[in-house]
């Protein structure tokens, strides 16, 4: 069965279409990446799989249940699903350790005990021990990013969602988050969704790119035929060639 | 003064006593009623949305004392016989807790829309991310209005002495009618209500410091 299938979907904000004809299927431990000019929907897109935005016509099936239908409850996707935010969206009146162990304490019910040690080892996988008893404001951006992966990890999600984690972040830590992610990418059978620009990230653990403009997808290829190919179209060819002379 | 203390305190402390007991109750219900419609008002659900605010609108633009003559009234005509006490406690509830619900739904708005987006999508549910997560950060924002809502609420259940609660109040009014000393009556009930009052208003500024 396919971990996210987008069947026609039609998303609006009053009259403003913002994703329009999206019809995508992302395979279970996919790596897929997301890339477009900013307004394009790709954020729009991605808040859709955990029923952040609610979508106006079509299917939406995320680990086999279907957002579309008002009957869902969108926290039985949550669970299995997790989301990375551009600024992090850490609980302020939690420690470090108290976000990472908050939701699977309440919403898993795990004991304490098994709480408390994968939370720890989670905080040593991303560097950042020591900082179990901050609080978040304490913490860089970077810091703050690394910490809200592992709080997402906590819950074992199938699938993980990341909404340009590194936009916020000065440069140099945006290597400290990517390194993260580029482990769990290649450690792990999770199915990852990555808006972002960062083309280092796409061409070392991407499996697929997806190029959208205007509220569509316009390309959807093999990250071989998209990095070393050429996009077939034209507005995914200049994009492309901005970024990369960019960088 | 000193002499209406002297002669009259047993009056006027069984006053202080029932204007205590209903303060604390009020305030108790009202903040929990007043969190409560607050969450309404601010829910994606459009007809908790509507129910919230109509709550809100009503009791906030009607006069203390007509809410509380309606529970003194009709409350024992239709449903239950109640005395002046419950009927006033109940008014003043009702009443502060809808000016509890815009400072609360106030605090809830300023908390960072990342914070519920966050816990969402983290598995909670909305009311779960609003127990751990928004309220507790909301209610920090908002000690200050709230310490003044708690005030207005002690010095407002003088609204017992109009429907016989034998509060702070009324008793006064007793003794002045009894004692003809009318100055120096009121004088002391205002010393008993600053012995409510002020301690209420330094510990929220004690709390607004410690949690700030």
């Amino acid at each position: 069965m396919s971990m996210i299938e987008f069947h026609d979907v039609q998303k609006y904000y009053g009259d403003f279409q913002a994703l329009k004809d999206i019809n995508l299927t992302v395979e279970a431990g996919e790596t897929v990446v997301l890339i477009g000019p900013s307004g394009s929907g790709k954020s729009t897109l991605i808040r859709t799989i955990n029923g952040l935005e609610p979508i106006q016509q079509g299917k939406l099936i995320v680990n086999g249940y279907d957002l579309a239908d008002k009957k869902t409850d969108p926290n039985k996707i949550r669970k299995n699903v997790g989301m990375v935010f551009q600024h992090f969206n850490l609980y302020a009146n939690k420690t470090v350790l108290q976000n990472i162990m908050l939701a699977p304490k309440i919403v898993l019910k795990r004991g304490d005990k098994e709480n408390r040690e994968l939370a720890m080892s989670l905080l040593k996988k991303v560097g950042l021990e020591s900082k179990a008893d901050s609080y978040p404001r304490q913490l860089s951006g970077g810091q703050q990013q690394r910490i809200a992966i592992a709080r997402s990890l906590a819950m074992k999600p199938k699938c993980l969602l990341f909404d340009e984690p590194t936009s916020a972040l000065d440069p140099e830590m945006i290597d400290d988050v990517l390194n993260v992610m580029k482990d769990i990418a290649r450690d792990s059978s999770m199915t990852m969704l990555v808006v972002t620009h960062e083309m280092g990230f796409a061409r070392e653990v991407g499996d697929r790119v997806i190029f959208m403009a205007d509220g569509k997808i316009l390309e959807d290829d093999s990250k071989e035929q998209f990095f070393d190919g050429e996009p077939t179209n034209e507005r995914a060819r200049q994009f492309l060639s901005k970024i990369i002379v960019h960088k | 003064m000193i002499h209406i203390f002297a002669t009259q305190w047993p009056s006027l402390l069984y006053g202080l006593g029932q204007t205590l007991l209903c303060s604390i109750i009020a305030l108790f219900f009202s903040l929990i009623i007043g969190s409560l419609f607050a969450i309404f008002e601010i829910m994606p659900n459009k007809a908790m949305r509507i129910i919230g605010n109509v709550y809100v609108e009503v009791f906030r633009n009607i006069p203390l004392l007509v809410i509380t003559m309606f529970f003194f009234v009709v409350l024992p005509l239709y449903v239950v016989k109640v005395n002046g006490f419950t009927a006033g406690t109940i008014g003043l509830t009702i009443y502060t807790s809808a000016f509890i619900a815009e400072t609360v739904r106030a605090g809830i708005q300023s908390v960072d829309e990342g914070q519920m987006e966050g816990a969402q999508s983290n598995g909670l549910s909305f009311w779960q991310s609003m127990r751990y997560i928004i309220l507790p950060q909301a209610f920090k924002i908002v000690i200050p209005p709230l310490g003044n809502q708690f005030i207005n609420l002690v010095k407002n259940s003088s609204v017992l002495a109009f429907v016989a609660g034998f509060d702070l109040m009324y008793e006064g009014n007793m003794v002045a009618n009894d004692t003809l000393q009318t100055m120096s009556t009121f004088f002391a009930v205002g010393v008993l209500y600053l012995i409510i009052t002020m301690p209420l208003s330094y510990y929220m500024r004690h709390l607004e410091k410690k949690l700030a």
